[in-house]
């Protein structure tokens, strides 16, 4: 059901509880993450960014948040 | 740009194309390890280098604002290359590929694959295996390499847009260990040859540019340095000393000596 309850998902190897029926840039909000600055694997498929408002986070997924960092 | 010296003599140089793309500069920069960002984004401008390298990673959540690379460059002024470095096999490297490619800059890839923790030497294998994977999903790699020059030109022939042997082991500062491999691979290809890794000062970036090679790129000997722009500056002379002194041609190596003053004229 759509906006009631919490769920676990894990997200950067970590498990958290969060408010379900969010979407990925909702998820995105609420870590104080600029949605255009991040990028997002969910269970090991990569998103576009013009999916973040459609996909839903569902209970068990497996996300990754990266962004680029100093290298060489 | 890097060009300045070369253009004051007029000797005649074009840019470093790769994969169609123009750089004026060939210096390629880090931007890891530096103490503060703003050592880094000061260093990256007196080096005078067009391209810096990235890296692809988990954001930190725990901290209260994350300090992405982003915050401090601006992709507009700079073209940014995501690296695969950390990635010990072909899938993980495919895998921050396309994680970097998602991120919207480019095609372009630095395809790093390490096959030794000690000495963070590439798994060749590995590199050439991600690299046709790679290549067939329309990235543009440039593959870091051993000074093998078998193995730059499985590279080559996999399509890779640049190949990038190692001067000597990442982070070592050792220098260019062996300039005949290198030279030699700079001979047989017809991409790109940049060389990656091990340039320590100055006169390794130097020595590097005079074996004929079309680029460096560099990050620990700018990021640890006492003063990383000061030796940012000394490595952008550096490189256009040695691609000058390439252009020029240097005379022929004697195992004996030859005057510099006339003979005829001495005194009885």
């Amino acid at each position: 059901m759509r906006g009631t309850g919490t769920i676990e998902v894990t997200v950067n190897g970590v498990v958290r509880e969060i408010e379900g029926g969010r979407s990925v840039r909702q998820l995105l909000e609420s870590l104080d993450l600029h949605p255009g600055l991040v990028v997002v694997e969910r269970n090991r498929e990569i998103l576009d960014r013009e999916q973040y408002d459609r996909i839903e986070v569902e209970a068990g997924d497996v996300l990754e948040l990266v962004h680029f960092v100093g290298g060489g | 740009m890097t060009d300045t010296a070369v253009t004051e003599t007029g000797v005649k140089d074009g840019p470093l194309v790769i994969a169609g793309r123009e750089f004026r500069s060939r210096l390629i920069v880090g931007t890891g390890k530096y103490r503060t960002n703003r050592l880094m984004v000061d260093a990256i401008e007196a080096s005078g280098a067009e391209m810096v390298t990235v890296a692809v990673r988990r954001i930190d959540l725990d901290r209260t604002r994350e300090e992405g690379i982003l915050y401090h460059l601006d992709p507009d002024r700079i073209f940014l290359l995501p690296n695969t470095a950390g990635c010990y096999t072909a899938e993980d490297a495919i895998r921050y590929a396309r994680l970097a490619r998602k991120a919207g800059m480019s095609d372009f890839v630095k395809l790093e694959v390490i096959g030794d923790e000690h000495t963070l030497l590439p798994d060749v294998q590995a590199t050439l295996q991600a690299a046709k994977a790679l290549v067939d999903e329309g990235f543009k790699v440039l593959a870091y390499t051993n000074e093998d020059v078998v193995a730059a030109l499985r590279l080559e022939d996999a399509g890779c847009a640049a190949v990038m042997p190692l001067a000597s082991p990442i982070g070592s500062g050792l220098g260019l260990v062996n300039p005949y491999y290198v030279r030699e691979i700079k001979r047989r290809l017809e991409v790109p040859v940049i060389v990656d890794a091990g340039v320590g000062t100055a006169s390794d970036a130097c020595e590097t540019m005079e074996q004929g090679m079309d680029g460096i790129l560099m990050n620990t000997a700018l990021a640890e340095a006492g003063d990383p722009v000061a030796m940012a500056r000394a490595m952008r002379l550096g490189v256009e000393a040695g691609r000058l002194a390439y252009l020029a041609g240097r005379m022929p190596k004697r195992e004996w000596a030859v005057p510099s003053s006339p003979t005829a004229g001495l005194l009885a």
